[in-house]
């Protein structure tokens, strides 16, 4: 290998980035290693016999060809956008919360007790019926969130093993009530919901405009987008959100400016579960409308990937969400389904490698010119 | 080999000319002219942001100028990276140490190397770092842990990684500004044992005193502008060095008013600490400070300052004992506690402590504002009110920085001080526990930070001044109290520097008088 570089008429060397990049580089950085992702997705594909470009035209077509599709993949990318801001929020703190999943599953869990324990009556009002859930839902993702903050902030356990091993509790404990407790008719499901506590979707609305007939895009969009600005101000212009920079900068300066860490890691390991637990009632009430085991292909991984393609910035977390919903999206429609995974993989492994640039330089040099000097 | 052999002592071995070097907003260096001879140690003065380490950092292939040219041993380079210029046998020892802490010092100087390939045979390279090192007198074992040592120790670690790799021309940016005066004097040991052996050095500092005590010649930037080029030091005193640096005179002296102590602020009784090993750092130590005064506290490094500064500001748990601000019991309470009783703290250690490196010169500054109207609007900020208040600040203290959004990291090392001593000081604070507050300083900042330090004594602040350079604390304090291991050995309050010096060794005040007799006979 050496060898052969050696033979190169140029030299290629990295080199420390000293010097800040301009505003605009890491946006670039991230729009070039997606590109590059589907250079390398599209290799693959040619070697497995596939036609790359028919494959990404399909993907293309099916998840942002007409109205129809893209309003498919705005629900795709509803619960990745909030799992996503989860994600942004607890990264920003350096809390690695991979356990979004569970908190998913577990915020699913809290908004259908609000029908099936029953907390409201049937009839109740739909305004009454989607607040509550919302409460229900993010408050079960902010105890699930809490455990491993406490845990953290107590006893100084790593949050990646009790964030990953709850998510595993998660989807067990939803699994024991849809098997055994609410479980409808035998089915491994609860009963569908009353009509009251499904959000509204825009196909509710075709009496008034016709031109909503079929689209599933549901108020869960309103409520992403709200929290991406919540998030955004909390983050950016909030006292809490600049102790959260602070800690996640350097957590003794923030010691020494009197900024506590363990209070703080508490409350944003909540309000990162709160905000993955809103996603699950969002699923659950604008999408599967009952509680069931299959509600998410991996939501709560792939927001970690949203994050970091986001560079985690919430507001950057909305398109890139809407990146990847297509990307589920085409999954039921391609064949093998496994491309779209296959991509996104690819596409977090070019992004993280795309991280060592923002840190690096990378020179050539002319080889002749080099001998010149020595 | 193809070095020449040393023809005559002026042989040049290093020649910049015209370097320059721009950064967004600054000019670092304009068309900088500099001469390196070999076996000489040539000092490199400037004010903070004057950009030495900038011109340093080009030499040694971490910055890429942006016009002139340079000469190594006479011909032409351009290097694009450190390794080109350690090949080039050029070496920089930064004043951040980039060393693995859980490995040990020999595994720290061969990473990176070509050889050993795969099979660590270290048995043999550990005598061949040994060997190195007592040929320049770098008592360092190389099999210890690397952070096991201290931080002269791990100097010696730099220096020795780039004389492993065949360094002739070291450059030590602010090598004396982290080391107590007698780890100074062993490293001057060690510059003169390598120069006596035909290596050529470029020593950086502050310091003008150390400047004339081992420096050959000198050279001086002045807002990345030479104002004087490879000077004999013998013909230089120490204000005409301050002038070239600064641009006018610089007064050593202090005026000073006098001291009108007012009520006690700080008093301590029988406080007992750990430091972070788990050993006994404070021992039953009690000090009173007053509204007013200045109250230096002498002492050799690791004599358990810096658990001192923590335990008052809160940082550390005391095990026994109590602070009490303005009559207010404090002990192990938060540190927010301490800020709300008007306890402010420059802490010794500015990147790793003092700042948050990543985030912007406002964000650093508002750290104990941000909760305060006007930059505080209910839970929100009030980002104009901070933009405002950064950039009052940045004028006030003269903060060297292209704009307020940059990262603290890039600012040169004497600016962030300033970030810092801005930030502690405008908060008018009750007391203030002042670690080393001018290290890496230039002499024109030293100064004003003496003067803002005396300004707040007379503004009626308590000033708990813990620092290693005696003379600064005996010119600024009123009185000087000296610590040695953990509990206070007597106070001296006429600058009588044999007393202080005989309680940093451990006599306690009562037993003075013997010591001076025994010296004496
Ligand atoms: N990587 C960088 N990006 C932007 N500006 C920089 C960078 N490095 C240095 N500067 C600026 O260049 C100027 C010179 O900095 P330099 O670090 O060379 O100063 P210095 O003489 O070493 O000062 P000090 O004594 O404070 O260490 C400063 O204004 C600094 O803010
Ligand atoms: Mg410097």
């Amino acid at each position: 290998m050496n060898k052969l570089l050696d033979r190169l008429p140029f030299r290629i060397e990295l080199e420390p980035r000293l010097v800040q990049p301009p505003r605009w580089y890491p946006w670039v950085l991230s729009l070039l290693s997606v590109v590059v992702a589907l250079l390398i997705g599209a290799i693959v594909l040619a070697l497995a016999g596939g036609n790359p470009w028919a494959s990404y035209a399909h993907i293309a077509r099916a998840s942002f060809g007409d109205i129809g599709v893209f309003s498919d993949t705005l629900v795709k990318a509803i619960p990745l956008m909030l799992v996503g801001l989860a994600c942004t929020l607890a990264f920003r703190m350096k809390l690695w919360n991979i356990g979004a999943e569970g908190q998913f599953f577990i915020g699913a869990f809290g908004a259908s007790a609000v029908v099936l324990l029953p907390v409201l009556p049937e009839d109740a009002p739909r305004w009454l019926f989607i607040i509550t859930m919302i409460v229900f839902g993010m408050a079960a993702g902010a105890i699930w969130g809490f455990i491993p903050g406490f845990l953290k902030a107590r006893f100084q356990v790593n949050e990646i093993i009790s964030t990953l091993m709850l998510n595993y509790i998660a989807i067990s404990w939803n699994n024991y009530f849809i098997f055994a407790i609410w479980s409808d008719g035998g089915f491994q499901m609860s009963k569908v919901f009353p009509r009251n506590a499904w959000m509204p979707r825009l196909t509710d609305y075709v009496d008034t405009i016709p031109m909503f007939r079929g689209l599933t895009t549901h108020f869960g969009l309103i409520l992403a987008l709200v929290a991406a600005v919540v998030v955004w101000l909390i983050l950016y212009r909030s006292q809490w959100g600049y102790e959260i920079r602070l800690v996640g900068d350097n957590p003794r300066a923030a010691q020494y400016a009197g900024i506590s860490i363990t209070r703080n890691t508490v409350l944003v390991m909540m309000l990162s579960g709160a905000l993955a637990g809103l996603a699950g009632m969002s699923e659950i009430s604008g999408v599967v409308h009952r509680l069931q085991g299959a509600i998410s292909p991996g939501y709560g991984f792939t927001g970690i990937i949203v994050a970091w393609l986001a560079k985690l910035n919430p507001i950057a977390v909305v398109p890139v969400s809407i990146l990847f919903g297509a990307l589920i999206l085409a999954g039921r429609e391609i064949q093998p389904s496994g491309i779209p995974k296959l991509l996104q993989g690819i596409i977090l492994v070019s992004l993280i490698a795309s991280d060592f640039l923002m840190r690096y330089r990378i020179r050539v040099h002319r080889k002749d010119l080099l001998k010149e000097a020595k | 080999m193809d070095q020449p052999t040393p023809s005559s002592p002026a042989e040049i071995v290093v020649q910049m000319c015209g370097i320059v070097k721009h950064f967004p907003g600054v000019l670092a260096n304009d068309h900088v002219d500099f001469e390196l001879r070999k076996g000489e140690i040539h000092a490199l003065l400037g004010e903070n942001g004057a950009g030495k380490s900038t011109l340093m950092n080009i030499l040694a292939g971490l910055y890429h100028p942006d016009g002139g040219s340079i000469l190594v041993n006479g011909k032409p380079v351009s290097f694009s990276s450190p390794r080109q210029a350690i090949q080039a046998g050029i070496g920089m020892i930064h004043q951040h140490f980039m060393l693995v802490p859980s490995q040990t010092v020999a595994e720290n100087i061969l990473l990176g190397l070509d050889e050993p390939r795969f099979f660590m045979q270290l048995s043999k390279y550990e005598q061949e770092i040994a060997k190195l090192s007592e040929r320049f007198g770098l008592k360092v074992d190389p099999r210890a842990h690397v952070w096991q040592l201290s931080v002269g120790e791990q100097q010696r670690v730099e220096i020795l990684k780039m004389l492993y790799r065949g360094a002739n021309i070291l450059i030590m940016d602010e090598p004396t500004a982290v080391l107590a005066p007698t780890e100074v004097d062993e490293l001057f040991n060690t510059l003169r044992a390598m120069v006596a052996q035909g290596k050529s050095i470029i020593f950086i500092s502050h310091k003008l005193h150390e400047v004339s005590q081992i420096a050959d010649r000198v050279s001086v930037l002045r807002r990345g502008v030479s104002t004087a080029s490879g000077v004999e030091t013998r013909s230089m005193t120490k204000t005409d060095l301050a002038r070239l640096m600064v641009g006018r005179e610089v007064i050593f002296s202090l005026e000073k008013n006098p001291c009108q102590p007012g009520k006690v602020v700080l008093q301590l009784e029988d406080l007992w600490a750990e430091n972070d090993k788990g050993l006994k750092a404070l021992r039953g130590l009690s000090l009173q400070v007053r509204q007013g005064e200045i109250v230096g506290l002498a002492g050799v490094a690791g004599n358990g300052q810096r658990e001192l500064a923590d335990v008052i500001t809160g940082l550390r748990k005391a095990e026994k004992g109590r602070v009490l601000v303005d009559g207010d019991d404090i002990t192990n309470r938060s540190v927010k506690t301490g800020i709300h009783h008007g306890v402010s703290h420059i802490p010794e250690d500015r990147t790793h402590v003092g700042s948050a490196p990543n985030l912007s010169v406002t964000d650093n500054v508002i750290m104990k504002k941000y909760k305060h109207a006007p930059i505080a609007r209910g839970w929100m900020m009030n980002a104009i009110a901070a933009t405002n208040y950064a950039s009052e600040l940045k004028q006030a203290y003269e903060i060297i920085a292209p704009n307020l959004e940059t990262p603290v990291r890039l600012l040169s090392g004497g600016n962030l001080q300033r970030v810092i001593l801005a930030r502690e000081i405008s908060s008018q604070p009750a007391l203030m526990i002042a670690m080393q507050p001018t290290r890496g300083l230039d002499v024109g900042a030293i100064e004003g930070v003496h003067r803002l330090l005396l300004a707040q004594r007379d503004a009626g602040a308590a000033v708990l001044l813990i620092s290693e350079e005696l003379e600064e604390l005996i010119d600024l304090s009123d009185r000087v109290v000296v610590i040695y291991e953990g509990a206070i050995m007597g106070e001296v309050a006429n600058g009588n520097i044999q007393h202080i010096g005989l309680m940093m060794t451990g006599v306690r005040q009562d037993q003075l008088a013997d010591h001076m007799e025994a010296a004496h006979e």
